[in-house]
């Protein structure tokens, strides 16, 4: 079957005085209809930017981004706009995405205006529906974002995204700016959407626990690229990169008999202007070789839902 | 309308910028009275001149040297100098917003090239460039409407183009475009809207420097020969400045408490727009 979504090779490159910021570096990546990949990495590993280049909000430098089939990298935005029905975002911060001098029922409404759906009845209409489905009282249409809590203001850009019927949502750390009491519901607000509607999201976020709970498939970004990808579970069972290890060790775990077997990793992210050559974890990763720091491991299949990219397997592997 | 209401609290309890409204208003019912008050033309020579202020109970405020009523001047400057200086600053915020709202929203050569335009007027004295502008074409209200908005423009374009700047890597213009807006749906509906509170305190202490400007045009002689304005007296005035001073200083009062008016007004939409600065 055709996915949803599909990312070959994606680079989004930023010039800046100096040099070049390879944010995103050939990212391939896949997202099946109905299915929910997380994305999981560390604060500017570039997972933000594939986000966002994905919805063209960025400019891809090089590669392929196909919706349903369909080759949006390099096409035109007034060519996109129609294509922008079946892809949507729900942003980190749902404070600074959301205008502060519109009213939530403009919010959620303005998307059909600008794609011509409906009289201003039926519009009407479906935004209240929309409000009942993102758990929103009726009455708050009249009101404007900066009189709502965090999680109710992050319901109505959920309520936003929801407006044209998309069949994919990005979803940038969409808990993440919100208290812990009210992440929970979102993000089963967001499971229950995703049955009903068969969505599919690309659920970006550094935290490994929230991406666990809610992904079929979890990709795990380092430096502008994907280091390993797995069947939720089984990544969490048995991570196989260095790196992974490295974060599904650093979860607490709550059991007070468990063992831990902490991987700490030295040092921090290295620049994206100037990634290490060969490896890209090679200056952090416990098992580091010569093989390593020379040639740049790809991407490959250890079983059928398993891909990773390091030049040896667990067992195979040596702390220095 | 919450939000209005709020505003209007606010502003209301700042008594310096209510003083301020309260004397800008003063000065709009003289230039609406200025025809029923004073039907003819001001000027007319109708009085004998050199009539000091009081003297004669039919021109109160004195006459000039040539016999005209200094009432009528005033009333009738009343006028001449609101209209002057809220149409250039309408002339001038309009120009600024639009080439400081396409600056800064697609920013690299479109941003270059207006961004240089902007410096070139820059740099040239406002006020000796209004004088050149008014002196080549013919002065008249029109003309130094457009020579005072032509000076005045680059300030405005400099303010917006940094809030749209700012404004436009927020979310939710993020938002817009991922939605599929177009950009000048995202420009008038999202962006402009959010930058209006600075506009218009800059704006509202804009009128004040084109009343200036405007009168010193008028002292110059640079005014519009067909109108009286606060300048044209105080200009003709200065000749007789020892002898008769009150020409001179009848209408400078009146544009100081104009001035004042507008400045307290403008501090007062400062404080009530951005009432987190206040508190500071």
């Amino acid at each position: 079957m055709r996915p949803l979504l599909s990312v070959t090779e994606l680079k989004v490159h930023f010039p800046v005085r100096h040099g070049l910021v390879r944010a995103v570096d050939n990212v391939s990546l896949e997202v099946g209809s109905a299915e929910t990949v997380g994305l999981v990495g560390e604060s500017g590993c570039g997972k933000t930017t594939l986000g966002k280049a994905i919805l063209r909000l960025v400019k891809p430098t090089a590669g392929s981004i196909r919706l349903a089939g369909t080759e949006i990298a390099d096409m035109s935005r007034a060519l996109l706009r129609p294509l922008r029905r079946e892809m949507q975002m729900i942003f980190q911060d749902p404070q600074a995405s959301l205008n502060p001098r519109q009213t939530v029922a403009s919010i959620i409404e303005e998307p059909m205006i600008v794609h011509n759906i409906g009289t201003r009845t039926e519009r009407r209409e479906k935004v209240a529906w929309l409000m009942a489905k993102v758990g929103m009282r009726p009455d708050a249409s009249g009101r404007y974002p900066h009189e709502f809590s965090g999680g109710q203001r992050q319901r109505i850009g959920i309520a936003r995204a929801l407006a044209l019927n998309p069949k994919l949502i990005v979803c940038d750390e969409p808990v993440s700016a919100l208290d812990v009491s009210v992440r929970a519901q979102v993000i089963n607000l967001l499971e229950d959407l995703k049955r009903e509607f068969e969505l599919s999201y690309l659920f970006i976020s550094h935290d490994l626990s929230v991406v666990e709970h809610v992904s079929d498939r979890i990709a795990v970004m380092y430096l502008g690229r994907i280091v390993e990808t797995a069947e939720g579970s089984s990544l969490w069972k048995r991570p196989l990169h260095p790196y992974t290890q490295a974060l599904i060790s650093a979860v607490p775990v709550p059991d007070p008999t468990a063992v831990s077997r902490r991987v700490v990793l030295q040092g921090d992210l290295p620049s994206p202007l100037n990634p290490p050559t060969g490896c890209r974890f090679h200056t952090r990763c416990p098992y580091a070789t010569e093989l390593c720091r020379q040639s740049e491991p790809q991407l490959r299949r250890v079983d059928a839902a398993h891909q990773m990219a390091c030049h040896y397997l667990p067992d195979e592997r040596h702390t220095n | 309308m919450q939000g209005l209401k709020e505003f209007l609290r606010r502003f209301v309890r700042n008594w310096p910028a209510v003083g301020g409204f309260a004397l800008l208003m003063i000065v709009l019912v003289m230039a609406l009275a200025a025809p029923a008050l004073y039907p003819g033309s001001p000027w007319d020579l109708v009085a004998q001149p050199f009539l000091w202020p009081g003297a004669d109970a039919q021109f109160r405020l004195g006459s000039d040297m040539m016999g005209r009523d200094l009432g009528a001047g005033l009333f009738h400057g009343a006028r001449v100098s609101l209209l002057i200086g809220f149409v250039a600053t309408l002339v001038a915020v309009l120009a600024g917003i639009a080439i400081g709202a396409l600056a800064g929203y697609y920013g690299g050569w479109v941003d270059d090239v207006l961004m240089r335009l902007t410096e070139m007027f820059q740099t040239i004295p406002p006020f000796i460039f209004a004088i050149v502008l008014v002196a080549i074409f013919q002065p008249t209200v029109a003309t130094i409407v457009l020579a005072i908005g032509a000076v005045s423009w680059p300030a405005v374009a400099r303010l917006v183009r940094g809030e749209v700047m700012a404004l436009r890597n927020r979310e939710f213009v993020q938002a817009c475009i991922a939605i599929g807006m177009n950009d000048a749906r995202i420009i008038f509906r999202h962006i402009l809207p959010n930058t209006l509170a600075p506009v218009i305190v800059t704006g509202s202490l804009m009128v004040a420097t084109a009343i200036l400007t405007e009168a010193g045009l008028a002292f110059l002689g640079l005014g519009d020969p067909n109108v009286m304005s606060w300048g044209t007296i105080i200009g003709a005035g200065r000749d007789v400045l020892r002898t008769a001073w009150y020409v001179t200083a009848i209408p400078g009062v009146a544009i100081l408490l104009t001035v004042l008016g507008i400045n307290l007004v403008g501090e007062g939409l400062n404080d009530a727009l951005n009432p987190r600065l206040r508190q500071k």
